[in-house]
Order: structure tokens, then sequence, then C-alpha cells
């Protein structure tokens, strides 16, 4: 028989992870009960649909916190985040459908780790910043480390994720940022991405100071494309665009499967990217 | 108000929204097992033993049945029109594809039943597999028939010429040739409700309860695999949540083994398939491959049309000699052309057999033609639906099967109606909410589709129903299975027409077969025309009877209340059956394949507007219109319904849906990869219903349940060719396969629509 | 374990294994069979019932979160025979064909209707009046797969059924 707790706080659940690191952790289960009745049960569900303490969006200091058990429901509706992590919450409101939406968490999609997974390279683009704990203590680890393979990531077997903390960064005078997002789906709604790309850039005046780029869909895991990165650093976005497209083209190594070609999700990756320069 | 040409809110309405509707999954089976399939993890092979790990029930903690070919009493086929496919695989058969049936396993619970049949192992010993139609013309390997070349069934309908010499002369002396290839994916279904039936034998009959469009289709196979009789075993329907064709022959499979896993179990089994399940091992559509080519004379009149279809039938006959007869029938399209030569071949491979989808052949063919026009348009410099007008087969006319056009034609209505609301073609360019800049284009078509069987099928099926006056008002008893087109509905509405009473005294009850007559098939747009014209037939006939025994007493009163009174003096109901009689005139020649291949034909213009994403290549239907001939809408709203959902099976079959094979399994079997259209990717429809009446249908009405498959993914390929200038002759039109046509799109620039 | 579960406003106590589907103690514990499975993956959305007000897939929630929490299946819409106005609607428009989707759009659509998130249709202030009500209807609906309607004759009846629960209409009121 499966094993069941919903935790009262972070501590017992926390204390409970530690103590049984085969335990399933449980959120919102969008991912986790796919099939399940044709699935062994785990030996036990750690539960953390409505843990309280990570169900919270927190704007202050100069960054929004939010609790990995948010849904993306919350997430979208929130408006701190509509506010200051647009691409979040467009993001979010691509993320399956109503229903998913509303049982999808942030931790899940963060712990799951799938290169589908479609909040995740608009972290990066945002350069969040995971804590997690675990019996031991809390610790803080940069989003863009956080992924280290194939649906693996740094999460240790006794920690759970407890938020992803986005900077708001104060206004620079002269300076200004734009945030862009974009996923293509198998359709319109309610699918699974093809490509997406998510990007945050300084600007001064139209010349590029500074981007965080990040494709998805593309790799065994999201990741942020470097190359294209400085090569639009100093350029003004009128050329900014054909030089991300041009270095988004050959920095990435798709693969084709059953849901798109990999010439396709390179020559849309490069578009999007040169997209949000224009 | 007449009951016939009104929206009567639907029959089944208030079950069906308030969740108490009961499909068979919902059935309360108190005692019943649960069944599941083992099924080939290769494509072709020889099946040389199954292992079963005797432990196997004691490890589940259950008790299980399992069922192989050895258990099978009577013969080991699923009757249809040809007795080669195997109900499970024998000892020594030959497997012939991915996910085929081996054996069946029972147990208590759902769950036990799936799991306890991953662990009953087929050994195969492998042979090479052939999944492309050429190497099984060639005769790669011998998976059909003796010939060598593998296929299935071939037909040849030729008109205006006495040989190839002639036809080929037409083509030399054209003052213009539009020569094309044309390929159509395979489509899933995608039916809601999954495969789904149960059977328990009590008193030496089987009884069947079940998803499905046929009864009598399951009943026909049961009889000579159980070995029994026409009264040993019973079908009977069950709420069915969505066939379109893929719930016409494949129950019988699943009737075969609930029925064979009951009888060995010795209670009641019920069979529900998994999803993955259901796209992997059901019927699809059939991929089609299509040259055609059309000869021009000089005045820009149809002189010739060639046209060559290909179909993969996959693994098993099945019902693919039909299908490719309703593609080649309607492949030279609604035109006016004296010389015509079709050819069409269905071919075996290790596919997983293709089967029926509404439409049955015709949205290939059709695909083919109303691209070739679009081309000739383009070559002329022609508007293409003026071009389309003026080559349209009218009253009169004939087809390419020689058939003189007489009723019921709309052709001048179909296009006066999409005339009417298409307004001007869209701006060509601009720039969506992404920033990123599109092109926007136009396409229209013209097509037909025959309702009814084809040829002399509807005389030979002799379809057959019953009216009956009972002390509790009437009673509409017919094989005809409601799968949500409404029909429970529109028989309701044309009793009532025709008896002259009130809607709510009319019952249509459950296709069961040992209490309905054989009405044939709920198939070919035929429902509502050929069967609902015997149930008015019927119901004409029981209103004249009561009325003339009340008049012989002297009685009057309104008609239930004249049924009542004949059912207390006569002790039993007063009843009439009717069986289906042809309009005079219709004569079909199998052997030649000329005459009146369909008693009448509906009607259809199509336009479709789109716009591409140039970053993406994603094409958004702004606009789809699509104006059809229903003869008679006897239940607008369900007409309208009906259209409204072939319409956008028809979009996503030319934009986003697809089965993927690997190997000959499909690799995209789960509805995250195998995608149907949602909400947010279908356009407004625009849905015009033209009435040009039947004079034999009820109330005017003919066929309507395939023609809005035909047309509109011809259109989309149109309007995707009027943005881009670039071809698209393949389905679907992929993001993935415009991003491929990039070099080849035209500048930008005003091009002819 | 034991369970209970406030399910259409009345208190069920079920025993069932944790990882229990939702649907599966709908339909097999309670016998509330309305509820239905078309893909057991989260896609179609057949299974659609509400879980402390939100819509969910019920194939997708393991029975024991549900401990403690209210679920409204498509049986708890209506109030005795007076229907809901989503499913009156459904009827009188035609948005129900084959039907086995329909107790899953009737959930979300009456909990979109019910919770006013049908909006622009009370004024071209609103932004896009009934045309961006209509996308507004598609996109949350897009969790709801459909194959015989189109989705036209859906929209139509939801659209229909908020205007009369915006009109106030007092059978409706709920």
């Amino acid at each position: 028989m499966t094993a069941y707790l919903r935790p009262r706080d972070l501590d017992e659940a926390l204390a409970a992870r530690a103590a049984h690191p085969d335990w399933m952790v449980l959120a919102g289960g969008t991912d986790l009960m796919v099939n399940a009745n044709h699935r062994a049960a785990p030996p036990g569900i750690l539960d953390l649909w409505r843990l309280a303490a990570v169900c919270f969006v927190r704007h202050a200091d100069g960054a929004i916190a939010i609790g990995a058990g948010t849904t993306w429901l919350e997430v979208e509706r929130d408006p701190a985040v509509r506010a200051h992590a647009a691409p979040l919450a467009a993001a979010a409101r691509e993320i399956g459908a109503l229903q998913i939406q509303a049982r999808a968490t942030l931790g899940g999609n963060v712990g799951t780790s799938s290169p589908v997974g479609d909040s995740l390279p608009v972290l990066l683009a945002l350069d969040a910043t995971l804590e997690v704990a675990s019996p031991r203590g809390r610790r803080r680890v940069p989003y863009r480390d956080w992924c280290t393979g194939y649906r693996t990531t740094q999460l240790l077997p006794d920690e759970l994720i407890v938020a992803a903390i986005i900077p708001v960064p104060e206004p620079v005078p002269g300076l200004a940022t734009r945030t862009a997002w974009r996923k293509v789906g198998t359709r319109r709604a309610q699918s699974i991405s093809k490509v997406m790309g998510a990007a945050a850039i300084t600007l001064d005046g139209d010349v590029v100071v500074d981007a965080r780029i990040a494709l998805g869909a593309i790799a065994d895991r999201p990741i942020r494309i470097a190359a294209a990165e400085a090569a639009v650093r100093g350029l003004r976005l009128a050329d900014a665009a054909g030089a991300a497209r041009a270095a988004v083209a050959s920095a990435i190594h798709p693969i084709d499967d059953v849901r798109s070609t990999a010439s396709y999700r390179r020559e849309v990756a490069a578009n999007l990217v040169a997209r949000f320069f224009a | 108000m007449p009951p016939v040409g009104r929206s009567l809110p639907r029959v089944d309405g208030v079950a069906k929204v308030t969740g108490r509707a009961q499909y068979l999954d919902d059935l309360d089976a108190a005692g019943a097992w649960h069944g599941a399939t083992v099924r080939s993890a290769v494509a072709h092979g020889v099946l040389e033993a199954i292992e079963i790990d005797p432990a196997l029930g004691s490890e589940l903690g259950a008790e299980i049945c399992v069922v192989t070919a050895a258990d099978i009493p009577g013969k080991n086929v699923i009757a249809l029109i040809e007795d080669d496919q195997p109900a499970l695989v024998p000892i020594g058969g030959r497997v012939m594809h991915c996910d085929e049936p081996i054996a069946l396993v029972a147990a208590p619970t759902r769950a036990q039943a799936f799991a306890a049949a991953r662990r009953v192992r087929p050994r195969i010993r492998p042979l090479p597999a052939v999944f492309d139609v050429d190497a099984a013309l060639a005769g790669a390997q011998r998976l059909y028939g003796d010939a060598g070349d593998n296929v299935f069934k071939r037909f040849v309908i030729r008109k205006g010429h006495a040989g190839d010499d002639e036809l080929e002369a037409v083509f030399a002396r054209a003052a213009q040739v539009i020569d094309g290839r044309y390929a159509t994916s395979p489509q899933e279904q995608m039916y809601i409700e999954p495969q789904a039936m149960m059977a328990a034998w009590r008193d030496g009959r089987c009884h069947i309860v079940g998803s499905m469009q046929c009864p009598y289709y399951v009943h026909k196979a049961m009889k000579p695999l159980l070995g029994v009789g026409g009264d040993g075993v019973v079908i009977a329907q069950s709420v069915t949540g969505g066939g379109f064709g893929g719930k016409e022959e494949y129950p019988s499979m699943l009737a075969a083994h609930a029925a064979l896993l009951a009888r060995k179990a010795g209670r009641a089994v019920k069979m529900v398939y998994d999803r993955d399940e259901d796209i992997a091992a059901t019927t699809k559509r059939h991929p089609c491959w299509i040259r055609h080519r059309l000869a021009v004379d000089a005045r820009g009149e149809l002189a010739a049309i060639d046209i060559d279809v290909v179909m993969d039938g996959g693994a098993y006959l099945t019902l693919s000699p039909v299908v490719l007869s309703r593609g080649v029938l309607h492949a030279a399209g609604p035109y006016r052309c004296p010389v015509v030569r079709v050819r069409g071949r269905v071919v075996a491979t290790n596919h997983p057999p293709h089967g029926a989808f509404r439409g049955f052949g015709a949205p290939q063919t059709t695909f083919a033609y109303e691209r070739q026009i679009q081309k000739l348009a383009r070559a002329r410099g022609e508007d293409p639906l003026a071009l389309r007008k003026r080559l349209a087969l009218r009253t009169g006319d004939t087809t390419a099967t020689g058939q003189r056009l007489e009723a019921s034609v709309g052709t001048d209505e179909v296009f006066a109606a999409l005339e009417a609301v298409a307004g001007a073609a869209p701006v060509r360019t601009g720039v969506n909410r992404h920033g990123a800049p599109v092109r926007r284009g136009r396409g229209v078509c013209f097509y037909f589709h025959g309702a009814g069987f084809t040829g002399s099928g509807e005389q030979r099926l002799a379809a057959r129903a019953t009216v009956a006056a009972t002390a509790h008002g009437f009673e509409v008893r017919s094989s005809s299975a409601e799968i949500g087109q409404g029909s429970i509905t529109i028989f309701t509405q044309i009793a009532a027409a025709a008896l002259g009473v009130d809607p709510a005294l009319i019952a249509v009850i459950d296709p069961t077969t040992s209490r309905v007559p054989d009405s044939g098939p709920t198939v070919a747009s035929r429902t509502a025309m050929v069967v609902g014209g015997v149930v008015d037939r019927a119901a004409r006939a029981v209103r004249d009877r009561l009325e003339a025994w009340a008049a012989g007493r002297g009685m009057a009163g309104a008609l239930a209340e004249l049924a009542r009174a004949y059912v207390a003096e006569a002790g039993g109901e007063l009843a009439e059956t009717v069986t289906y009689e042809p309009p005079a005139g219709v004569a079909w020649d199998d052997a030649t394949y000329t005459g009146s291949a369909y008693p009448v034909y509906g009607w259809a213009t199509c336009l479709v507007d789109v716009e591409i994403d140039l970053d993406t290549c994603e094409v958004a239907v702004l606009r789809c219109v699509q104006a059809v001939d229903v003869g008679k809408a006897i239940n607008p709203a369900i007409v309208r319904g009906q259209i409204d959902g072939g319409t956008l099976q028809a979009l996503g079959w030319a934009l986003l849906e697809n089965v993927v094979y690997r190997d000959g399994k499909v690799a995209n079997a789960n509805m995250t990869n195998c995608i149907v259209p949602t909400f947010a990717d279908a356009p407004e429809l625009e849905t015009i219903l033209v009435e040009v009446p039947y004079p034999f249908g009820p109330g005017g009405a003919k066929g309507v349940g395939e023609i809005p498959m035909d047309g509109p993914a011809a259109a989309v390929a149109n309007a995707v060719e009027d943005a881009l200038g670039v071809a698209c002759d393949e389905l679907p039109i992929s993001p993935e396969a415009i991003a491929a046509s990039r070099p080849r799109w035209s500048a930008p620039m005003e091009v002819l629509r | 374990m034991r369970l209970t579960i406030e399910v259409n406003g009345a208190a069920r106590a079920v025993d069932a294994s944790p990882w229990k589907r939702l649907l599966d103690v709908l339909r097999d514990d309670l016998r509330l069979t309305g509820t239905k499975e078309g893909c057991g993956e989260g896609e179609c959305g057949a299974c659609t019932v509400l879980l402390d007000g939100e819509p969910v897939n019920s194939c997708l929630v393991a029975a024991a979160q549900c401990d403690g929490r209210r679920v409204t299946t498509v049986e708890g819409l209506a109030r005795g025979e007076l229907l809901h106005a989503v499913q009156r609607q459904l009827i009188a428009c035609g948005g129900a064909q084959c039907g086995i989707c329909t107790p899953g759009i009737a959930v979300c659509a009456a909990h979109l209707v019910d919770r006013g998130l049908v909006r622009g249709l009370d004024g071209p202030a609103a932004g896009g009046g009934e045309a961006a009500a209509r996308a507004q209807v598609r996109e949350l609906l897009a969790g709801n797969i459909c194959r015989c309607t189109g989705y036209q004759l859906i929209v139509d009846a939801v659209i229909a059924a908020a205007r009369e629960v915006a009109a106030g209409a007092p059978e409706v009121a709920r």
C-alpha cells in the first residue's frame, strides 16, 4: 500500500523527504499522474499540493519570489508577475490549457526539467535563482546552473524546491529593458513546444548593452545561447537581429522527432530570437 | 410548425449534458471482468509461440483467463468483405502488422488485465516488412494474393474513349496539360470515447453491447467466429461517443475478443481500449498517392482527365476495396469532361489496416482534383471561382461514369451562396501580434459527394425499418446507430411529420439486433436519406392503416388515441416494416463501372482565408465558409453541427493532424502527439445550408455526413499557395513543410486569386 | 486509506489507494459516471471536474489529494431538474453531439460563466465585444477536445449562457 503524507509545514515536508527519498514528491500531478492507472504505485506520496509554505508570490527587495507550489494560473494572474516578469506570465498562459494551469506548478516544471518545460527558458532569460531546502538548511542555485542533463538537475535526494526568485532590477537612467517570449507549439493551445525563445535585453537607446537569450525544446535541456548574446552586444537593434539570427542558427543542434524536424527548429529558433531584436 | 425543417432540441440532449447518458464504460457490470489484448511488437513475422508464465495469476494476486486462437469455437476470421483477417494470430500463423492481436487476457480489474497482458509474450520470428506502396507493388514480400503485386483491389473507369491510345491522343492535341502528383496522410478518427465492448453468454446465446456504428456488421462477423446461427448472438449498441468511420468495421474485432474472453471466463467481460492502444491498433484514413492529368482544349474546356490513385490498405483487406471505389468514383470531380480515365489500386503493406473514415476515399481524391483545377486557373489567368463555375456539372450533364444528373443538382445555388458572403480577399501582407510579418491568401474549391451506398449497393442491401403504433405512442425501429450525428432526433422528426403527431409521442429505440430489422450500417451519408426515407414510408403506412381501421369503425380522433384503441382491440401493436426501394432509373453496371454511381449527390463550395506567420510558418485559418447543398435540412441545427464538425476534421487533416509510422508502428500513439484541433485552433465556421430538394429523400433531404470532410483541405492548400506562390500538394501542410519550401516562395506581390 | 471528499455538496467517504485517480474514485467508487475518460493523459478534458472551484483533469489528480477538499462534477451542475444555463444552452444551440466530451465542457464552461470569466459581452467599452469574448472562450476551453462539433455551436452556447447569467436571469442565478 502506498504511504501518503500531506505535511503541515515545510519542516515536516523536509523531514519526510529526508526519511523517504524513494517517495514521489507530488504537487499538481500533471506530469507524474499521466497514465497513472497503468503504472506501479510509488511506495509513498509526499503531497505538496497547496502546502502554504511553498504557495506564494512575493514582490519585495528588488525581486519577485514565487513559491514552488504556486500554480501557473496563480502566476499568470499575479499583478507583480505581469508587471515585472511579463514573459513568465505569458509562458504560464501557454502551459497546457486551463485545467493544466490550475494544477501544474512552478516547482513541478523546474523539478521535472523536461526539455520542453514551458517556463524554463523564461527563468533562464530572467536570470532566476532557485531556493532549495533540506533538513541541512537552505541554498540558492542560479537557474543557469540548475539543469545537468536530460531531465536531471542539481536537486539532491533530501531536497525540495522552495521558490524561484526573479530579480527586478531598479531602472537605470538612460537604459531600457526589453523582455520577450514566444512559444511555437504543435498547435495553438494545449500543445507541446517545438521551439521556445525568451530574452531579456538591456538597451541604451537602440544599442544593445546586454542580452540574455534562452531557448527551449532544441536541446536536452533549456539553454542560454552565449554566442548570440556575445554577437549582439554593442550592436544597434537593426543589426542585432541579423547577428542574433546567424549566431543562433550556428550554435544549436536540435533533433528530429515526431513533433518537428531539426531544420525547422533551427530556422524558427533563429527567427524568434531575431524578432526579439526587431 | 411541422416537425421537419425545425431545430428540435436533440432527443438525447438532456441525458448528454447532465452526464446521465450511459456509454459502454458507464454500464453497471457487477461481476464483469476486464479484458486486455496482447499485441505484436513486430510488423511482419511468424508467430512461433506464446509464452505465458504459469505463475502469472498468483503473482498478480488475481485469477486470470487467457485466450488464444486455439480457443476460437468457429472460424478464426473477422468476416467482412474477405475472410483474410484473423481474430487472433494462431501459432504458426503470420503476424501482418504491429499491434496485431495475438492473445487476450481477462482479470477481475482493468489494471490487473493490462498488467497481465504485458506479461504474456508472443515469440515471433521476424520477416522482412514492407511499408512502401511501391515496394509492395513490386512484390518485395508476398502479403496478399497470388499476383505478386499485393493489390487488394483495382478499378478502372473509362469515359469517352476506347483504349489508352485514344486517351493519349487527346492529351497530345491538348492546348494545355496540367500534370500533378499529390500525397495525403493517414488520419486518426479520434472519437473521444475509445473503442469499448462488453460480452456475456446467457442461455447459450452471446450478448454483446458496445460502442459501434453498425450492429449488423458485428452480428455478421460473430456468427462464423463463434460458430452460431443468427439467433445465437445479439448485438446492442451503447451510447456511442463518436465514430466517424472508426467504429464501422473495427468493433467486430473488439466484439470477437470480448465474446471469446466471456466464453472462456464464464462471465461478462468488458473491454475498453486505452487511448494509446486505440491510436496504435485501430483503423485510420488511407494514405494516398495520386497522379492527376488534365487536358484542356483551346477554348479552355476540359478535354480529358486521367487519374491514377494508389492507396495503402495496410495489412488486411478490411473495407479497402469500398474506400478505393468511393475514391475513384469522386476522383474526376464535379466537372464536365468528355474523356475520363480513372485507375485505382489499393495495396497491402505491413501497416495496421487502414479503413473507414468520414469521406471514405473521396477526401483524398478531392484534394487532388481541386489542386489541379486551381493550377489550371493560375495557368490560364482565370478567376478560380469563375473557372469552377464555368466547368461545373449541372442538371443534364454526365459524370465520369456516364450518369446523367437529373435531380437536386445544387451547383448554381452553392456558388451563389458562397459569392454572397465572400467579401474582399484579405490584405496580402501585414504583421501579427508577435510582430512577425505575415502573408495572407484565399483559396476556394467546389466538390460533390455521392449520398448512400455506391452503385447497386442500396438495392442489394435492401434496408428495412419498422414503425409501430403501440399503447404508448409510436416506435421507430431501425439498426441505424445514433453516434452523435442526431439520427434519433431526425427519425423522430420524420416519423412525427409522417404520422402527423407530436414528436414527443415518438420513441426511436436502441438498435439491438434482436429487436430491429437490418437497416444497413450507419455510414455513407445514408442514414437520414435512405433509412429516414424508409422510416417516412413506414410511418405513412402505419398512419394509413390506423386511419383505415378507425374509419371502418366510424372512429375519429388523434392518431395516438386511435393507436391505443387499436392495441386494446387487437391485443398487440400495429407495425409496418418497409424495405428501401431505389428511385426508378438508377442503373449501375459493376463490371464496367458505369451508370448511376449514387442516387444523388451533395454539392458544396468552400472558401478559406489563411494567414501565414513568416517567422514560424504556422498557418492560421482566418475564415472558413462552406456552402453545402443538403437537399432539405430536417433539423437545421443538427445539420449545421454535422457540417461544422466535418469541416474542422478537414482543416485538421490539412494542417496539423498526422499519424507518424516508424517501422510500421504508430510513433505518435497518444493524444499529446497525435493532435487534433482545439477550440483555439478552430476558426469561426461560416456554414451555409443550401436546400435543393431531392425528390426521393424524406422531405427532400439527402446525405450530408461526409461532404464537409471533402473540400476544405484543398481550399487551405489553394489559400496557402495564393499567399506564398508555392504549390502545396502534400498533406499535412505543416509548418515544417512550409518552412522547407521557403526558397520557392514568390516575392510579395499581388497574385491571382 | 480513508478519504472524505465533498462531492457536489455532500461529504462522501471512500476507501482508496492514495495513488488512485480521482477519476476512478468518482466513476468506480461513487458511481458518478458522468465524468468521462478520453485519454488518461490530461489532453482531452473529458474528465474535467472542479477541485476547490478550479477546473482540473480528474485523471491527473491522486485521490488522496482530494481528502477534505471540494469536488464538483457534471452531476452537480443542475439543481434537481433545473439545468445550469450552460447545459440548457448546449442543448438549445446544438453544442452536444456524441456527448462524450460534453460533461467536461459543461463543467469547464459553467465555471467560466459562473465566475464571470467570459468578459466583453456587456458593451463595447470592455474591448472587442462579442468577437473578443468568443476568442476568450476558445482560449479558456482549449483544454477540452471535441471531435464532433467543430466547436462553433459550443462557443455559441457558452456565449448565450454568459449573457443569461450576466443578465441575472432569476431561474439560473447561482
